[in-house]
């Protein structure tokens, strides 16, 4: 194949980069929780689609890409707490099936609102202006937005390993995640920490919808097969692992990618290759710790 | 300063304790002994408000704490050091103490608490920067110790301090017990080396299947090697 040339396999890949920020931020959130709080949620996808909706909501009062880039996900930071207050903490210290389940339910549930609310066609999400256009990154021009997404991500990824490893509070969730009672005894209300971090969890779902979907528009339905891509991100990574979301985050990206270039019907099931094959050398993924699901 | 009345506790459908009366005045090291699974950690755990379920009453410093949540007892100055002690894995020993500050008015003057705790353990100032993990037994046993002692609690639980951990270090830390006191802290300590503890102790009270069997002063309970063979030989 003459096509593939050096420099296209490494656009290509770039590209990758940018889909793979997208699960980054996913699995960065669903990893936390699961660290936090042995919380596998499943309404993950639902949180990151609300992100798309809210700042289309945003923008359609205001017309503003930056107030919704701000809101959306405090907005949804702020319906993920309120169902961890509600609903989700009834649940702890019963086993990781029960809140599993209740996650699916209420996935389906903000779903069908927001088929009711916002209607069950696709809407379409325009590009900022000022993020139009493409930049040339040196290998080739690449759409500005796209670096955009990957600068984003790395910001937030960077305002969080700040958090969690130079401030008081990031020090409580790292051992709040390891040892809770300790935490507990040491006078700390490991309740408020549990909703803090189901806050900033399902805050960085919903910025990651609201970064995709310039890219593919927004669906009731986004969420649900990105959720699964999601998954098999963390669980490759190593659950409760963020390091090694980061990690599979972009090798998933850039596998889904470098596959689409080749072979356009086998992205998807390369995701699932690949973690067969990860799963069957390394069962607690890249960076886990063994034995965290029992 | 801790007054104990009627205290059931269950874990699941077991009940563990059934009915503790128990006090401990401020200043005192008082000591809870017994075999193995008479309910003497279910004891401590349900002090400091770490069980499910329990009934009765729990006065500490003049306010009744059964209902309230662990983090409110940190706050109303009762210290725990858990059994096997607990060490936070991956961070430093200066990290670990730190922990203890987090929720206690002393982290504005962090520097004067990790000084004040330097003078009392110095065992631990060489080894800050240290992950804490990497140290001897002991050494973790005197980390967990400052730990709670960091924010400075008018009461402390002490649970099995000798577990597991080399007698020349042991001897050291039962010292370390009489400093706290002299300090002003008041203890209750759990600890299968009877005669060790009988010897630093106060007052005693035995605890056999959930209930209190006996309470002496500690030098009466030392002389009396009959009650000690029946209830705390292993």
């Amino acid at each position: 194949m003459s096509g593939l040339t050096p420099d296209l396999l490494a656009m290509q890949a770039f590209t990758g980069l940018a889909l793979g920020a997208v699960y980054v931020l996913l699995a960065t959130g669903m990893s936390l929780i699961f660290g936090m709080l042995t919380v596998v949620n499943f309404a993950h996808g639902a949180f990151y689609m609300l992100g798309a909706y809210l700042g289309l909501a945003v923008l359609g009062l205001t017309g503003n890409f930056w107030l919704a880039l701000l809101l959306a996900p405090l907005a949804v930071a702020a319906l993920g707490m309120l169902a961890e207050r509600t609903l989700i903490r009834r649940l702890y210290g019963r086993g990781i099936d029960y809140p599993l389940l209740l996650t699916f339910g209420l996935a389906y549930i903000i779903v069908e609102l927001v088929r009711i609310v916002f209607g069950t066609q696709d809407l379409p999400f325009d590009t900022p202006d000022a993020l139009t256009g493409a930049a040339d990154i040196g290998i080739g021009f690449f759409p500005l937005y796209r670096l955009f997404v990957i600068g984003v991500t790395a910001l937030v990824l960077l305002a969080l390993w700040l958090f969690l490893e130079r401030t008081p509070y990031g020090l409580i969730v790292r051992v709040g995640a390891r040892d809770p009672e300790i935490v507990r005894i040491l006078g700390i209300d490991i309740a408020r920490v549990w909703l803090v971090v189901f806050g900033i969890g399902t805050g960085i779902a919903g910025l990651a919808g609201l970064l995709a979907a310039p890219l593919q528009g927004a669906s009731p339905e986004m969420g649900n097969s990105i959720l699964a891509e999601a998954f098999v991100v963390t669980v490759v990574g190593g659950m409760g692992s963020l390091l090694g979301a980061v990690a599979a985050g972009l090798l998933v990206g850039v596998v889904v990618s470098l596959t689409a270039l080749v072979a356009p019907e086998m992205a998807q099931v390369a995701i699932f290759a690949l973690m067969a094959v990860v799963l069957l050398l390394r069962p607690q993924g890249f960076f886990g710790r063994a034995g965290l699901m029992s | 300063m801790l007054r104990i009345a009627g205290l059931h506790a269950w874990y699941g459908d077991s009940h563990v304790l059934q009915g503790i009366d128990l006090d401990v005045r401020a200043g005192e090291i008082v000591c809870l002994i017994g075999r193995n699974g008479a309910g003497k950690t279910t004891t401590l755990r349900s002090i400091m408000g770490l069980l499910r379920r329990t009934q009765g009453s729990v006065v500490f410093d003049g306010g009744e704490l059964l209902t309230r949540p662990a983090h409110h007892r940190f706050a109303r100055g009762l210290g725990y050091v858990p059994e096997e002690r607990r060490i936070v894995p991956g961070l430093t020993v200066r990290e670990n103490l730190r922990i203890g500050l987090l929720a206690s008015p002393a982290r504005r003057r962090e520097a004067a608490a990790m000084a004040r705790i330097a003078a009392i353990f110095p065992r631990l100032v060489e080894r800050l920067g240290q992950v804490a993990v990497t140290m001897s037994g002991g050494e973790q046993q005197m980390l967990a110790i400052a730990r709670a002692m960091i924010s400075e609690p008018k009461m402390i639980l002490l649970d099995e301090p000798s577990e597991g951990i080399m007698p020349v270090l042991v001897d050291e830390m039962f010292d370390l017990f009489r400093r706290m006191k002299r300090l002003g802290t008041t203890i209750l300590l759990v600890e299968q080396n009877v005669e060790l503890a009988l010897g630093i102790a106060d007052r005693a009270y035995i605890l056999d299947q959930g209930r209190i069997v006996h309470h002496a002063t500690a030098a009466a309970l030392l002389a009396d090697a009959a009650v000690q063979e029946r209830y705390c030989s292993v």
